[in-house]
C-alpha cells in the first residue's frame, strides 16, 4: 500500500461539471454515480486528459499539465465502457504477456491470446480490456462501468480480482458504477453527481432521518 | 513529319457526336445529358483559354510570368484538393496542407528535373516547364486529395479505436499509425497502377501526343518514363507530407484526438 500515489483533482471542470476538488488516496476506490448525461464519462476522460478541460490533476507530485499526454495516460489508465480492438488476434493487443494467475482469475486459459477478436463476446471483450489495461503497468485507474456487459458470476469474479489487484498495487481508483449492490461491495467512498457537483453520498444518507 | 492541322469545323464534327450521345443518354432517361454537355462545353472553353495564355507565355518566356502561371496552377490545385474531401480540416488547414504538400513536392521535383535532367535553355523555358508542372500537379493533386480524404474519414469512423489506443498510453503516432499507412496507400495506388499498366494496358497521353507530333517513338518513350518517375516522386513526397501534416493536425499539444477540427460532411 505504501508504494501507491494519491490522485488529486484540483479545480477540475469539464462540460457541465463545475469546479471539482477530490483526492483519492492510494488503494482507495471512489465510486461515482449519477444520471446518464450527468458527465461521468467526460469527467473520467478529462482526468485521463483526453478532453480539453480547466483545472489540473496530480498524481502524487506530478501534475498532468507538466507531463506529455501519452506518459500521463500510461500512468492514469482509463478503461472505457466499450473497448475497441484493432488487430486480428487478442494477443497482439498486449505489450506485456499477462500472467497465468490474472488470466485464470478472469476465467480464461492461456489459449485466449491466440483467439480472433471477432470471436469474442461482449463480456469477454470487457474482461480482456481490463486485463489489457492493467498489464500496461498503470499507477491509477479510471474504470467506466467495468462490469456493464457481464453476467452475475463474472461480475463477482471481476470485482474480487480488481479489488485484490487495487489493494496490492495501491492504485487510487475512480470507478463509475450504477448498481447500488456493486457500490456497497467495492466502494470506500461513494460520490454522486447532482446538479453539476459531486455530492458525498454516504454523508447525505447519514443526514437523512432514516439512518 | 508535320502534324496534320486540325480546323474548328473538324472539331465541330466530333462535338456533334457528343451532342448525339447526350441525346441518346437523355432519351434513355439516364439523367446525365445535362452534366455531359456542361462538361464538354467547359473542356472547349477552358482549353481554348489556356491555349491563348500559353501562346502569350511562350511568346514572352519571362521567368516571372512562368512563375505566376505556376502559382495560379498550384492554388487551383489546392482548392481542388480541398473540395474533394468529405470531412476536411477546418480553418484553412485543408487548403494549406494540400497546397503546401503539392508545392514542396511538385515544385522541387519539377525544378530539379528541368535544371539537372532535361536542361532546356533557359531552365524555365515554358514549353517544358508548364506541361511538366501541369502533369505533375494534376497527378499529385489526385494523390494528395485521396490520401487526405482517406485519413480524415477513417479517423472519424475509427475514433473509438484511436482513443482507446490513446487511453492505453500510446503516442499519437502509434494510435493513428494504421490509418496513416492506409491513407498513404490510397494516395499512391493510382500512380503505382498507372506505372504497372503503362504501355501494356494504356498508351500514356504524353507519349501519344509526342508520337502524333512526329517524335521518334524511342524518344517519346524516354520522355514518358521520365514523366512517370517525376509524377511518382511528386505524388509520393506530396502524399507523405500531406499525411504527416494532416494527421498531426488531428491531435493537439496534449495528444488528444480533436475531431472537432473536421468539418461535417
Amino acid at each position: 500500500m505504501s508504494r501507491g500515489l494519491p490522485l488529486t483533482l484540483e479545480q477540475l471542470s469539464v462540460g457541465v461539471l463545475l469546479t471539482l476538488d477530490l483526492t483519492i488516496t492510494p488503494g482507495q476506490i471512489v465510486c461515482l454515480s449519477g444520471a446518464s448525461g450527468s458527465g461521468k464519462s467526460r469527467l473520467l476522460r478529462a482526468v485521463a486528459d483526453l478532453e480539453p478541460h480547466d483545472g489540473d490533476v496530480r498524481l502524487g507530485e506530478q501534475a498532468q499539465s507538466r507531463m506529455a499526454g501519452h506518459l500521463w495516460r500510461r500512468r492514469v489508465m482509463l478503461v472505457p465502457a466499450e473497448s475497441h480492438w484493432w488487430a486480428d488476434s487478442v494477443g497482439e493487443h498486449f505489450i506485456v504477456e499477462p500472467v497465468m494467475d490474472d488470466l485464470a482469475a478472469l476465467g480464461f486459459e492461456h489459449e485466449v491470446l491466440g483467439w480472433q477478436v471477432s470471436r469474442l463476446s461482449s463480456g469477454e471483450k470487457q474482461r480482456l480490456a481490463l486485463l489489457r489495461a492493467l498489464c500496461r503497468g498503470p499507477s491509477a485507474l479510471l474504470l467506466d462501468e467495468p462490469t456493464a456487459n457481464l453476467d452475475e458470476t463474472s461480475v463477482h469474479r471481476v470485482e474480487t480480482w480488481l479489488m485484490a489487484r487495487i489493494r496490492q498495487e495501491g492504485w487510487p481508483v475512480l470507478w463509475v458504477a450504477h448498481d447500488p449492490g456493486q457500490i456497497a461491495r467495492v466502494a470506500d467512498r461513494h460520490l454522486r453527481i447532482e446538479a453539476r457537483r459531486l455530492v458525498d453520498r454516504a454523508a447525505n444518507e447519514a443526514a437523512s432521518p432514516w439512518t | 513529319m508535320d502534324v496534320i492541322a486540325l480546323s474548328w469545323w473538324q472539331l465541330a464534327l466530333a462535338a456533334l457526336l457528343v451532342v448525339a450521345l447526350a441525346g441518346c443518354v437523355g432519351a434513355a432517361r439516364l439523367g446525365m445529358s445535362k452534366s455531359l454537355l456542361i462538361a464538354a462545353a467547359r473542356t472547349v472553353i477552358q482549353l481554348a483559354l489556356v491555349g491563348l495564355v500559353l501562346e502569350a507565355l511562350f511568346a514572352s518566356a519571362r521567368l516571372h510570368w512562368v512563375a505566376l502561371m505556376a502559382l495560379g496552377m498550384l492554388l487551383i490545385a489546392g482548392r481542388e484538393v480541398m473540395a474533394r474531401q468529405k470531412r476536411r480540416l477546418l480553418g484553412g488547414w485543408a487548403f494549406g496542407i494540400g497546397t503546401l504538400a503539392m508545392f514542396l513536392s511538385s515544385f522541387t521535383v519539377a525544378v530539379l528535373t528541368l535544371t539537372v535532367i532535361i536542361g532546356p535553355e533557359p531552365w524555365y523555358r515554358p514549353q517544358y516547364a508548364i506541361p511538366l508542372l501541369g502533369m505533375m500537379l494534376g497527378n499529385t493533386m489526385t494523390g494528395v486529395a485521396l490520401a487526405l480524404d482517406r485519413l480524415t474519414d477513417t479517423a472519424w469512423r475509427q475514433r473509438g479505436v484511436i482513443e482507446n489506443r490513446l487511453m492505453l498510453g500510446e503516442r499519437w503516432q502509434e494510435a493513428i499509425g494504421d490509418i496513416r499507412r492506409e491513407a498513404m496507400r490510397s494516395g499512391l495506388m493510382p500512380i503505382i497502377n498507372a506505372m504497372a499498366a503503362a504501355g501494356v494496358v494504356s498508351l500514356p497521353g504524353m507519349m501519344t501526343g509526342q508520337i502524333l507530333a512526329g517524335s521518334p517513338p524511342a524518344l517519346a518513350v524516354k520522355y514518358q518514363i521520365l514523366i512517370m518517375f517525376t509524377i511518382t516522386l511528386g505524388t509520393g513526397f506530396g502524399t507523405l507530407v500531406a499525411v504527416a501534416a494532416g494527421s498531426r493536425r488531428l491531435f493537439d499539444g496534449r495528444e488528444r484526438l480533436r475531431l472537432d477540427r473536421l468539418a461535417p460532411p
